[in-house]
């Protein structure tokens, strides 16, 4: 076989090398398109019916929205692309957890807030920070874990995360499988220590495991899966566990024998923020994409859609008490120890991989 | 057929395509994890290139000792019942007539074109207590009330048994179907039953692709990951779960390059045990 490259074929190899080269320059120069990333299924479906085409008619810019994998996945992703100045999304939803750990290594972009008025509603814990104060997310959703259970096994609803540890669970829990998402730990630390400030300390933290250990005979199932769960807990084969507010509503709404409860000690209160890659180069377009989702009346269409509560605070949107208390609740919220994650990352996961294995 | 040790460079030249195809998707990425498996662990960020050994010293404990020996008991367990069972089936589809066989290998294709995702949520649900196999067995009388067989120990094997059978056929199969059926019937004619020319026939003659098939269903199932997590407890969790847990949960890529590595390490050395352990026996 001859496998000498002619001419002509030389020539338009180059031709599409140098118009792939140009490429950026072109989209920034446009730069009248955003890739977003969200996480992928329900999210991504709720979003890009509801919110991106709103978007769009609103601000000339097209979206391209992109199904972000939930957990550190997405960030290394992001993080790795970064590397290679290339950005898969411009513009992603990031659970706090990963917001710190990009902020290690500067892969968001400052955000400048005066191209985001909007942003100044947003509860300052959701506004986050680099340690010199640059702007490295906004807040962009937040939701709750509950306690869930199915009606038909359970008539009465349960009131405390205590009830988990009631031997009469045998078998019965479905929980999530990693210290990082499932945040059981500060659950234990509200509901048996009085606070997660027991939670400071290794000793601390070495109690409240062993608090937590007793609670394994009850777990059927610890999932990192969540339509895993979610199947088991509709169909009563896995009848209690903790689960995420919004999709349990949407669930019991669609006539599915399953509930959600704020216990006593209070719902695990995660969010997620707008956090720009600082590999791309769309950085103007994806600030009016956060300013446009951090208004009030933005805000309250997603609780609407997509059953998530608001980052700003609840008066400035116009929501119902029902609609309110459908995504969220006055008692207050157990608030994850992100900072542990950050400082104790190994050391946590090794420990509690040993207790729900060993 | 003529065959003359190959003399020249270029006498060697029909196998520079497969030789450059190993390097370029086993050599190179291989070498990439062996390298982030020495770099240093950034806490609660990610790694910077370097060279220290921590990563391999944390894999070093009775934990994960524990969890590998389970990793490799239980891949070693989903091989042999595979084998077992995709031998003497092999062996009767090997006898069947052309036209029958056909069939058989299609739908044992089709099996393989399953993803894990739906082999491990479709045995989770028939091994459930709310629609599983064991309402079955209610209705007809053999059990009281239905019980859930998932999450444990059995649904993680039947499971992995499930998913190693079709490879088990397919390699067992060229080497069973040119089995040159004079052995057999010899073996018959002198009067065995066709058990007895089975097990001391068959068996023995074609030892070295079951010692094959053994080591590539137990290859095969020790990177299996998502069956041990969708059907297993923790106790049931292997090393690949673990290796997972790293990559993607914790972001500490290089103690996932370890414990990859380890695993690689490990069932590279028991391959060659077992394939010297074959050989010797073969010549006595």
């Amino acid at each position: 076989m001859k496998t000498t490259i002619g001419r002509r074929g030389f020539l338009a190899a180059s031709g599409a090398a140098v118009a792939a080269l140009g490429l950026p320059h072109i989209a920034k120069a446009q730069a009248k398109s955003l890739k977003i990333g969200v996480y992928g299924g329900y999210f991504k479906d709720s979003f890009d019916k509801h919110i991106f085409p709103e978007f769009t008619k609103a601000s000339g810019i097209a979206v391209e929205s992109i199904a972000e994998p939930t957990g550190a996945a997405w960030l290394v992703q992001l993080e790795q692309a970064a590397r290679a100045r290339q950005a898969p999304a411009d513009v992603s939803m990031i659970a706090q957890t990963s917001m710190l750990k990009g902020m290690t290594v500067d892969l968001w972009a400052p955000l400048d807030l005066k191209k985001i008025p909007h942003a100044e509603a947003v509860l300052p814990h959701l506004v986050n920070k680099y340690p010199d104060g640059r702007i490295a997310g906004v807040g962009a959703v937040s939701w709750y874990i509950t306690l869930v259970s199915n009606t038909k096994v359970f008539p009465a609803a349960p009131t405390s995360w205590a009830e988990m540890w009631d031997a009469k669970l045998k078998n019965q829990l479905g929980l999530l499988a990693l210290v990082n998402n499932s945040f059981l730990l500060e659950v234990t630390a509200a509901t048996f220590f009085g606070g997660t400030k027991v939670l400071d300390t290794d000793e601390g933290i070495l109690k409240v495991m062993a608090k937590l250990a007793e609670l394994k005979p009850n777990v059927k199932l610890w999932y990192r899966d969540e339509a895993q769960f979610e199947q088991a807990l509709k169909a009563g084969e896995i009848p209690m566990g903790q689960y995420y507010h919004d999709v349990t509503s949407l669930a019991a709404g669609d006539g599915q024998p399953v509930r959600s409860t704020f216990p006593k000690e209070g719902g695990i209160n995660d969010a997620g923020s707008w956090a720009v890659s600082k590999a791309s180069t769309a950085l103007d377009a994806a600030q009016v994409f956060i300013d446009y989702m951090s208004q009030p009346k933005i805000q309250a269409l997603l609780s609407r859609k997509v059953g998530t509560s608001p980052t700003i605070p609840r008066k400035l949107t116009d929501l119902t008490d029902a609609e309110f208390a459908a995504v969220s609740s006055e008692i207050p919220p157990i608030i994850p120890r992100y900072d542990l994650y950050q400082a104790k990352e190994d050391w946590l996961a090794q420990k509690w991989t040993e207790l729900i294995v060993g | 057929m003529i065959r003359t040790a190959p003399r020249r460079l270029v006498d060697y030249a029909p196998i520079a395509w497969p030789a450059l195809m190993l390097v370029l998707f086993f050599v190179l990425p291989f070498g990439l994890m062996l390298a982030v498996s020495f770099f240093r662990r950034v806490p609660g960020g990610f790694y910077q290139p370097d060279f220290v050994l921590a990563n391999y010293a944390r894999f070093l404990t009775a934990f994960f000792g524990n969890v590998l020996g389970f990793s490799l008991g239980l891949a070693l367990l989903v091989a042999v019942i595979a084998v077992a069972l995709a031998f003497p089936f092999t062996y009767l589809l090997s006898r069947m007539r052309r036209r029958q066989q056909v069939p058989w290998l299609v739908f044992l294709l089709a099996v393989l074109s399953l993803s894990e995702v739906i082999i491990g949520f479709s045995w989770s649900t028939l091994l459930s207590r709310t629609a599983g196999v064991t309402n079955l067995l209610v209705l007809i009388g053999l059990m009281d009330q239905p019980v859930s067989l998932s999450p444990g120990f059995g649904a993680v094997l039947t499971g992995m048994t499930y998913q190693a059978f079709p490879y088990a056929v397919l390699v067992l199969y060229p080497s069973l179907s040119r089995l040159d059926p004079t052995l057999t019937e010899a073996a018959r004619t002198l009067g065995a039953s066709p058990l007895r020319s089975f097990f001391t026939v068959v068996v023995p003659a074609l030892r070295n692709a079951i010692l094959a098939t053994v080591i590539m269903v137990f290859v095969f199932a020790l990177g299996s990951y998502l069956l041990p997590q969708l059907l297993g407890r923790p106790q049931q969790w292997t090393l690949s779960v673990l290796i997972t847990d790293q990559a993607i949960y914790q972001s500490n890529m290089p103690f996932a390059a370890a414990m990859a590595v380890f695993l690689v390490l490990v069932s590279l050395a028991l391959v060659v045990l077992s394939t010297l352990l074959g050989q010797k026996e073969g010549r006595t």
